[in-house]
C-alpha cells in the first residue's frame, strides 16, 4: 500500500446523506473476479444525468469527495472503496461514515476522513461556488484546506499510522503468529469445525 | 464490574490486547465465504504464497449470483458464471469446503451455518457480507466484513478490531397477535435511524425478544447492520439449545455438556452498564412496511405515506423527499391503498422454514390477486427440502405463487431475478434501497404475514385484512 501523508485536488461536493454502498457500486458491477477496473460502475444509477456532480465538466479529474453524513452505509463490499479509488478519489470527507465503510477504507489506502457538519457545508459552498477547486488534505495534522478555509478532521491514530507507513495488515498481523499458535493450542476441541463433513 | 454478553464473547477471543488506540487481534471461530466478495481474497493469498490457515473452520457456499430457476443448466450470465467458477477453483486448490448448487447443503450463508449447527452461542463469526448480523441470535459475536478483512482471515483466522460500544434494546412486554419479528426491527431501525446503531454491538433482550423461536431472533439480528450497528446479539438459552442438539456439526455427548456449561454462563451480568440503552414497549408495536428508500424510513401498515413538510431537519426532509419521487408515492396516502407488483418471499432476513411455513399458512386456499407476481424463494437448499417434505411447495403452486430454487435472489438482483424500471414490490428481505432489486424498481419491506397477504390483495395488507375488501 502507499504510503498517505499529504494530497491536493479538485474537491467534489456530493450533496446527499445516507449514501449507501448500493449507490456506490450497484450490485451488477460486483460479479468481476478482478480488483480494478471498477470506476465504471461508480454511482452508476446518477451518472448520465447531466445535474450530478460527476457529470459536469467543473469536477472532471475529482479526487476529493464531500459528501453528506452517513456515507457508505448497507451492504459490505469493498468493491465501493475499489470503485471510489478507480475513478481517481484519495479522500471521502463526511460528517459520518458507517462503521464497514470506514475500516475497508483505511484498508485500501482510501482516507474517511470525519468532518463536522458545518464544515461539510462550507466546503459544500466553496466547492460549488467554483467548480474545480482544489482541496488539501493532510493528514499528518489532520486538516482539510480550501483557500483560506481550514477544518479539522478525524481518522483514528492507529488508522492514520497504517495509512502514512503504507502497512499492510496481514503482515503485521503475521509478526505475531506466536501469540496465534498459543491461541489455538488452549482453544477447546468442542468449538465448532466445518471439517470432517458431519451429516 | 460486571460484563455485558458481547464483552465475554469479545474477551475469550482476544488472541493479543492492543496498547492504547490499537485494536485487539481477535481469533475467528467461523469464517463463511461466497462468491462475490472472495475471489479477490484468494487472489492475494496466491499472490503472496500464503496458505488458508484454518480450513476446517471456513466453510463456502454458492448463494448471491446463482439462479432460482434451471440449476441444473450452466448458469446463463457468464460473469456470474465467472465468478461462481472461480469461487469452486479456489476453494479446490486451497482446500475450503463448498456446497455448490445443486447440493443439499448450498444456500445463504447465513441460512446454511446456523441449520448445519456451526454457528454457536459465544462463537466469533465472521463473513465478507454485512448480514453476518444474523448469527448474533445464538448469542455469537458475529459481523460484516470487507474483502480484505476476508484475505486477512484466510491467511492468520483473526482480525484486529477496535472494540466496540454496547447498546441493549430492550422489547418489554409481550408482543400483540400478528405483530412478529420483522415488524420489532423495522419499529427499532425507524426509532434509532440507519446511523443509529453505529459504532455499536446491539443486544435485544426483554421478555417479546425471550418469547421468540431462533428463526425469529435471526430476523431480528440479520437487520442489526440496517441500523449501522456492527452486530446485533441475543443472549442464548434454553431456546437455543433445543435448536442446536442434534445439528450435524453440533457437540455431542460429554462435548455438549461443556459447552452447554459455557453457553450458559453467556447473558449480561445484573451490573454491567451498557454504553447506550432503547426501550420499546411491545404492545405499541404493530404490522410496519417501508415506504421510503432505506429501511428507516417505515411506519405502522395502518399508517400514511409522510409529509416530508413536516420533517423538521433539513438532511431527513431532503431524503424523504427525493425517497417519496423516486417511490412515486404522494404524502398522505394511506400504506394500505398502495398497490405492488411483485412480492417477495426469501432472504438471509425471511428465507427460512418457519418464514415459509407461515407464508403458506397465510396463503391456503386462497388465490393470488390478479397481475401480481410472487416469487417463493427458500433460503437454502435443505429448506426447500424440507418445505416440500411438508407439501407447502404445493401450496405456493395452488395459489398461483412461483417456487423457486435456494439463493439470494431477488434480495439483490445479482442473478435474473430482479425488478423492471418502476416495478413496486413487497419484500421480505432487508435492503429498500434505490435500485436494490434492479434498476429503477421500488421496494416496501415488510415482514413474511404482510407479503402473504398482500400477495392475495394486491395492496399492502395484513392477514387480518384477507376478508375485507381491497381499498378502491
Amino acid at each position: 500500500m502507499e504510503p498517505f501523508t499529504t494530497h491536493t485536488g479538485v474537491g467534489v461536493p456530493l450533496r446527499r446523506s445516507n449514501v449507501d454502498t448500493d449507490q456506490i457500486i450497484p450490485a451488477v458491477y460486483l460479479k468481476r473476479v478482478s480488483r480494478t477496473g471498477f470506476e465504471d460502475g461508480l454511482f452508476a444509477a446518477w451518472r448520465g444525468d447531466p445535474s450530478f456532480v460527476l457529470d459536469q465538466p467543473g469536477y472532471a479529474g475529482g479526487s476529493v469527495l464531500v459528501a453528506g453524513p452517513d456515507f457508505g452505509t448497507g451492504s459490505s463490499r469493498e468493491h465501493a472503496v475499489w470503485a471510489l479509488k478507480d475513478y481517481g478519489f484519495r479522500v471521502v470527507l463526511a460528517p459520518r461514515f458507517a462503521d464497514i465503510f470506514r475500516g475497508n477504507s483505511g484498508k485500501q489506502g482510501l482516507v474517511a476522513g470525519q468532518v463536522a457538519q458545518e464544515d461539510v457545508e462550507a466546503l459544500w459552498a466553496l466547492l460549488e461556488a467554483e467548480p474545480g477547486t482544489r482541496v488539501t488534505v493532510d493528514l499528518d495534522t489532520r486538516t482539510v484546506t480550501c483557500g483560506s478555509f481550514s477544518a479539522p478532521f478525524v481518522v483514528d491514530d492507529y488508522t492514520r499510522w497504517r495509512l502514512m507507513e503504507g502497512l499492510d495488515d496481514i503482515g503485521l498481523t503475521l509478526r505475531s503468529e506466536a501469540d496465534i499458535d498459543a491461541f489455538e493450542a488452549v482453544r477447546p476441541s468442542w468449538k465448532p469445525a466445518t471439517l470432517p463433513v458431519r451429516a | 464490574m460486571g460484563r455485558t454478553l458481547a464483552e465475554k464473547v469479545w474477551d475469550a477471543h482476544v488472541v493479543r490486547q492492543g496498547g492504547p488506540g490499537e485494536p485487539d487481534l481477535l481469533y475467528i471461530d467461523l469464517h463463511l465465504v461466497h462468491e462475490v466478495t472472495s475471489p479477490q481474497a484468494f487472489d492475494g493469498l496466491r499472490q503472496a504464497g500464503r496458505p488458508v490457515r484454518r480450513p476446517d473452520l471456513t466453510i463456502a457456499t454458492e448463494d448471491h449470483n446463482v439462479p432460482t430457476q434451471a440449476i441444473d443448466q450452466p448458469i446463463a450470465d457468464l460473469t456470474s458464471r465467472t465468478q461462481v467458477d472461480t469461487l469452486r477453483r479456489n476453494c479446490a486448490e486451497f482446500g475450503v469446503r463448498l456446497h455448490s448448487l445443486g447440493d443439499a447443503e448450498q444456500g445463504i450463508v447465513h441460512v446454511v451455518g446456523p441449520q448445519l449447527g456451526l454457528t454457536q452461542p459465544g462463537t466469533t463469526v465472521v463473513c465478507g457480507d454485512s448480514h453476518t448480523s444474523t448469527h448474533g441470535a445464538f448469542g455469537a459475536l458475529a459481523f460484516g466484513i470487507g474483502t480484505s478483512e476476508v484475505e486477512h482471515v484466510l491467511a492468520t483466522q483473526t482480525l484486529p478490531l477496535a472494540p466496540f460500544r454496547t447498546m441493549a434494546i430492550t422489547v418489554e412486554g409481550e408482543l400483540p397477535e400478528g405483530t412478529t419479528a420483522k415488524d420489532v426491527i423495522l419499529a427499532v431501525i425507524a426509532k434509532i435511524g440507519t446511523g443509529g446503531g453505529q459504532g455499536y454491538v446491539l443486544e435485544y433482550r426483554g421478555e417479546a425478544i425471550r418469547a421468540l423461536s431462533m428463526e425469529a431472533r435471526m430476523t431480528i439480528c440479520n437487520m442489526s447492520i440496517e441500523a449501522g450497528a456492527r452486530a446485533g446479539m441475543i443472549a442464548p438459552d434454553q431456546t437455543t439449545f433445543d435448536y442446536l442438539a442434534g445439528r450435524p456439526h453440533a457437540p455431542a455427548g460429554a462435548d455438549w455438556d461443556a459447552a452447554v456449561q459455557w453457553w450458559s454462563t453467556l447473558h449480561t451480568d445484573d451490573d454491567a452498564v451498557f454504553d447506550a440503552e432503547v426501550v420499546l414497549q411491545a404492545a405499541d408495536l404493530e404490522p410496519f412496511v417501508t415506504w421510503g428508500t432505506n429501511p428507516g424510513q417505515g411506519v405502522p401498515l395502518s399508517g400514511s405515506v409522510p409529509d416530508p413538510a413536516t420533517i423538521t431537519d433539513p438532511d431527513a426532509r431532503h431524503a424523504a423527499e427525493r425517497a417519496l419521487a423516486y417511490m412515486d408515492l404522494a404524502p398522505g396516502t394511506p400504506l394500505r391503498a398502495v398497490a405492488v407488483d411483485t412480492v417477495f418471499i426469501g432472504s438471509c432476513t425471511n428465507g427460512r422454514i418457519e418464514d415459509l411455513r407461515t407464508a403458506a399458512e397465510v396463503l391456503r386456499g386462497r388465490k393470488v390477486a390478479d397481475g401480481v407476481r410472487v416469487l417463493v424463494v427458500p433460503g437454502s437448499a435443505r429448506v426447500r427440502l424440507q418445505a416440500e417434505a411438508e407439501g407447502l411447495d404445493q401450496v405456493f403452486t395452488d395459489v398461483g405463487a412461483e417456487w423457486r430454487n435456494a439463493g439470494c435472489s431477488m434480495c439483490l438482483g445479482m442473478n435474473p431475478d430482479q425488478l423492471a424500471p418502476g416495478e413496486r414490490a413487497v419484500s421480505t428481505s432487508n435492503r429498500n434501497f434505490e435500485g436494490r432489486q434492479g434498476k429503477g424498481g421500488r421496494t416496501h419491506l415488510s415482514s413474511v404475514e404482510v407479503a402473504a397477504a398482500t400477495a392475495v390483495r394486491g395492496t399492502l395488507s395484513s392477514p387480518a385484512d384477507l376478508d375485507a375488501p381491497v381499498p378502491a
